[in-house]
């Protein structure tokens, strides 16, 4: 169980420096680190510094996002099937990215579509507010998030629906399929600082989601605040996944799929799923978008399809080897 | 020295009050069995005790930060949620999480997991436990706090027969010990030969507190169980075994 983090860290630093390393212009690898650290405008400083390097830093952020908030999501419902976008941030955020898209706000300016994706996630946070409650129960809040996640994907179907430009609708079907590639250093500062306070709102739940293992009354005799603990969950989440989303668009099972491969590991702690959730997610997201580069290094294979595709039957894996323990 | 007083407590449910009017005060020493039929407000009382449920009137608990509470009175609830498949000491541990720290080998866990017999379960999956197993589990979690006070809600429902006489003899122990019990328990046998007090709960009313050979007479179990039963005291203690119903 010790092994665990380091291993993480490790394969999480592995990972990134591949990310760095490997793409279509082939570049040797003293050649790139010099270029990373370099300033002489040549063409290897720029891929490496413009190109890949903004890619790397989204793909860590970004898998540690999902798998963060996927742990605290799992840990706050006590339910391994919960993931992020259960409280209807992600379709929210991308009802706003199609909407630019769609309007042509998102040509104007090169922060326009992230900005509007933005929000639609605050959006969705001030609604699932309004309809949950501040002090309502787990139930009320998946419901609610639920309820918003069909609107915005009926809202963002009507729009491609009566999109008059083929091109435009073709545009909002391949972003909202999630991928990391041609994302400069600009959508990098726009989407950290989110990002990582979001994250480090999650982080704090640690005790709180720990003491939630015993049901909701034991947790509040032992201290908790859960009104608390769940505003922090709710506008980490947002804040964190509303960018994810905002910057790559919806990359789905990274969060379902991480915690739940983790669990285990961890001893099943809550407060230890979190940190390695965050690791996990960053290692899985940054080995799947250097296997959107390998696999069709022409063919902009998407971030998004390549997670669904390996994710989806590795869970029904999962599935199927814990069905036989129960069994 | 008083660990729980509540004054005047009060709980709705819409405009039905579960828990109508109750004052009573727990001192240091006690083992207060809670008793009454179900549905009398022994869950609702407790819970409005700790603040759980939101009623009018006072209780000395409500009064404190949350923290604070969770280090002056620890809770057993009815329901036995475990949500994760965590170690049997990971468990109990998570007792000690209003203190700031959830160490596996803190003395209060070992304590814990030795007064519920569970010493060899240390490494098990808590998930993996029996029912009744579970209950133990989590008493030794609610004992790990180390409060004054505990408010334990059935804490020897489901268990096997000896089970049932340790948790009592242990929360005996504990009064002993100079802290405080309220246990709510159906088990009226039980309650009579471990209890130092007992309270009825009647329809949300107090409706008789002293020790357990004044509270269960034969009037009062007509009137609120509906039974009628068999009382004497033996060397081992007093002794009652409900016989027949009345109504």
């Amino acid at each position: 169980m010790k092994s665990v983090f380091p291993a993480l860290i490790f394969l999480v630093t592995a990972l990134f420096a591949a990310s760095l390393l490997i793409g279509p212009a082939g570049l040797g690898l003293m050649e790139s680190l010099r270029a990373l650290v370099g300033g002489d405008g040549s063409p290897v400083v720029q891929v490496m510094q413009e190109i890949r390097l903004p890619r790397a830093i989204l793909g860590l952020l970004i898998g540690a996002t999902l798998g963060l908030s996927g742990a605290a999501m799992q840990g706050y419902l006590r339910n391994p099937l919960a993931e992020p976008g259960l409280i209807g941030v992600s379709s929210s955020s991308a009802l706003g990215a199609v909407i630019a898209l769609q309007t042509g706000v998102a040509a104007s300016f090169a922060l326009a579509l992230p900005l509007a994706a933005l929000a639609g996630a605050g959006l969705s946070v001030l609604l699932i507010l309004t309809l949950a409650g501040p002090r309502g129960g787990a139930l009320a809040l998946i419901l609610a998030g639920i309820a918003i996640s069909a609107l915005a994907g009926a809202l963002t179907s009507m729009v491609l629906n009566l999109s008059p430009n083929p091109f435009a609708a073709l545009e909002i079907v391949y972003w909202m399929m999630g991928s990391l590639a041609d994302r400069s250093m600009v959508h990098v500062w726009l989407a950290a600082p989110f990002m990582l306070a979001g994250m480090a709102a999650l982080m704090t739940l640690g005790r709180g989601l720990d003491a939630l293992t015993l049901g909701e009354d034991a947790a509040q005799t032992m201290g908790v605040n859960l009104i608390r603990l769940r505003w922090v969950l709710i506008l980490g989440t947002a804040a964190s996944v509303g960018a994810a989303v905002a910057v790559a668009g919806a990359v789905g099972f990274v969060g379902l799929v991480v915690p739940h491969i983790l669990r285990p590991l961890v001893g099943a702690r809550p407060s230890r799923l979190l940190p390695a959730s965050a690791l996990g997610g960053a290692a899985m997201l940054l080995a799947a978008d250097i296997a959107t580069r390998l696999i069709a290094p022409d063919r902009d294979l998407k971030l998004g399809v390549l997670t669904a595709i390996v994710g989806a039957p590795f869970f029904l894996h999962l599935i199927w080897r814990s069905r036989k323990v129960e069994a | 020295m008083t660990l729980l007083s509540l004054n005047n407590l009060t709980i709705r449910r819409g405009t039905c009050p579960v828990v109508d009017d109750v004052s009573l005060t727990v001192s240091a020493g006690e083992f207060v069995g809670l008793i009454g039929p179900n549905g009398a407000g022994k869950t609702s009382l407790l819970r409005g005790a700790l603040g759980i449920l939101p009623g009018t009137g006072q209780s000395s608990l409500t009064a404190l930060p949350p923290l604070a509470r969770a280090k002056a009175a620890a809770f057993l609830p009815q329901g036995r949620d475990i949500a994760w498949p965590v170690s049997v000491e990971t468990l109990v541990a998570l007792g000690r999480s209003p203190h700031g720290q959830t160490d596996v080998n803190h003395r209060a866990v070992t304590r814990a997991l030795a007064r519920m017999g569970l010493e060899s379960y240390r490494n098990r999956n808590a998930m993996a436990l029996s029912g009744g197993e579970q209950a133990r589990v989590l008493i030794a979690r609610a004992l790990a706090q180390e409060a004054p006070l505990l408010l334990a809600d059935e804490p020897v429902a489901g268990l096997d027969p000896e089970a049932q006489i340790r948790t009592m003899q242990v929360f005996a122990d504990l009064a002993v010990e100079g802290r405080g019990v309220v246990a709510s328990i159906h088990d009226l046998g039980l309650a009579a030969r471990h209890c130092t007090r007992l309270i009825m709960l009647h329809r949300g009313r107090l409706v008789a507190d002293g020790p357990p050979q004044d509270v269960l007479n034969d009037k009062a179990l007509a009137e609120v169980f509906g039974i009628r039963g068999f009382h004497t005291v033996t060397p081992d203690g007093p002794v009652f075994q409900p016989l027949g119903v009345v109504r």
